[in-house]
């Protein structure tokens, strides 16, 4: 009897491990945590470029954050941002939260009045091999080339979504810094075939349809990112 | 009685004294004209003297974040700082007429000088600027026609010294900022092909930003006006 129910015991841990050896080899697992780090720029004494409105930019990036923060949320991506007041935040720090949050995905967010629709930028440094002794003012370098992707994927996202969309490479002391895909995105007004304003960067429908194209691509990005 | 020769000789004093004095009128008058067309020669519009030469322009525009090469015909001076200045001038006329597609005031007076220094082999990357090489081969600027870096053939930094009323009343923004940036480096180089780097100075200080956004302590090298490229993966 005892016999019996060691067998039965055996039976019940061999058979799983049968099963999985003759199983077709599983996916690489998902990462278990997919983040993105949002940084509203200027803030505090800094207060960024001001708006037609009268705004000043360092508001609306704040208010496009905080916007961006509750979509991505609700598609179950962890969000960590560089600042939730009208503060003034080193560009050292931002680079540090953003490093140390180990992400999937940087965005640093602007609002200017000069262009229209959605300027991406990427950093201008030369791609190198990400190395854990980078020097801190060009520690994006070895991510330069996931930065480019990571630009490629929202820039075709807001296109499909019918925005206007330039892409560009500049030098950033706080994006240069960030050892993650990094991009930064200024929101400009929308305009016509005449150049003539339709949407303020500051108008809320505006700012939803932005931040609601940038949620679904970071979703995309997120597949993406899964790829071995 | 005044003698007869003592009334000779002071007609002959007063004839002479009459004479230095229109000598001295047209003297002074010619140094007058000399000092003008000094004045002329220094600041941003080129003297109408200096032959009209062809300048390519690194023209930005704002809609579609880009630089496009433009010839423009305008007369420069030999020195390569003024002529560097002027070209630089004519540049920001450009972006200061109306309806322009990369729209900034100021105009050419925003150019206060362009400093055109050899870049020394240990400065490759991160060249300093403002200081002037020991040994006399000082910068060669737009005032005078020092033209100590034009005796080498080596690769030349520029440093452009821009108005802070420029740099106040540049828009602000990421995309603008780096575009001005961009268009004066590629136009430097452009015109100046031993420029490859270049830095700026504000009222002849450094200043951490243009308008809150594009870096303005570092080193641009020329090469990074190349037309802005992504590439999707
Ligand atoms: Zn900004």
């Amino acid at each position: 009897m005892a016999a019996l129910l060691v067998a039965a015991g055996l039976a019940g841990i061999m058979e799983p491990l049968a099963a999985a050896q003759q199983a077709p080899p599983a996916p690489p697992a998902p990462p278990a945590r997919f983040v993105v780090v949002l940084d509203a720029a200027h803030g505090g004494d800094d207060t960024g470029g001001r708006l037609t409105s009268g705004q000043y930019e360092k508001n609306a990036t704040l208010a496009l954050s905080v916007r961006l923060r509750s979509l991505l949320g609700a598609r179950g991506m962890q969000v960590i941002t560089t600042r939730e007041a009208d503060q003034s935040v080193e560009m050292a720090k931002r680079a540090e939260v953003a490093n140390h949050a180990d992400a999937q995905a940087c965005i640093s967010l602007h609002v200017a009045e000069t262009g229209s629709g959605v300027h991406l930028f990427a950093s201008s440094l030369t791609p190198a091999v990400p190395s854990h002794f980078a020097p801190w003012k060009t520690a994006q370098a070895g991510w330069v080339t996931r930065s480019l992707a990571l630009a490629g994927v929202l820039n075709s996202a807001l296109q499909h979504g019918g925005l206007t969309v330039t892409l560009g490479r500049t030098a950033l002391p706080g994006v240069d810094s960030m050892t993650c895909p990094a991009v930064a995105i200024e929101i400009a007004p929308q305009r016509d075939a005449d150049r003539k304003i339709t949407a303020e960067p500051d108008d809320t429908d505006y700012q939803a349809l932005v931040a609601n194209t940038l949620a679904a691509a970071l979703l995309e990005w997120r597949t993406e990112a899964r790829q071995p | 009685m005044i003698p007869r020769h003592q009334t000779i000789l002071l007609g002959v004093l007063v004839l002479a004294s009459l004479v230095m004095g229109v000598a001295l009128w047209q003297l002074r008058d010619r140094a007058h004209q000399r000092l003008v067309a000094g004045e002329d020669s220094a600041p941003t519009k080129a003297p109408e003297v200096a032959p009209a030469e062809q300048a390519t322009l690194m023209v930005a525009n704002d809609d579609d974040n880009s630089l496009l090469g433009q010839v423009h015909s305008l007369p420069l001076p030999s020195d390569p700082g003024s002529r560097a200045r002027a070209i630089l001038g004519r540049l920001l006329d450009i972006y200061a007429a109306a309806n322009a597609a990369h729209p900034v005031p100021g105009g050419a007076t925003s150019v206060a000088q362009v400093f055109l220094l050899p870049v020394l082999e240990s400065d490759s990357g991160k060249a300093v600027a403002g200081t002037s090489a020991p040994g006399g081969s000082g910068p060669s600027n737009s005032g005078g026609g020092n033209s100590g870096a034009a005796r080498d053939s080596g690769p030349e930094l520029a440093v452009v010294n821009l108005t802070s009323s420029f740099v106040s009343t540049h828009p602000s923004g990421l995309e603008t900022e780096t575009l001005t940036v961009l268009s004066i480096c590629g136009t430097l180089h452009a015109n100046l092909p031993r420029v490859t780097q270049v830095r700026f100075l504000v009222d002849g200080q450094s200043r951490a930003t243009l308008a809150g956004h594009a870096d303005l302590t570092r080193t641009y090298l020329t090469s990074d006006a190349a037309p802005p490229e992504l590439t999707h993966p």
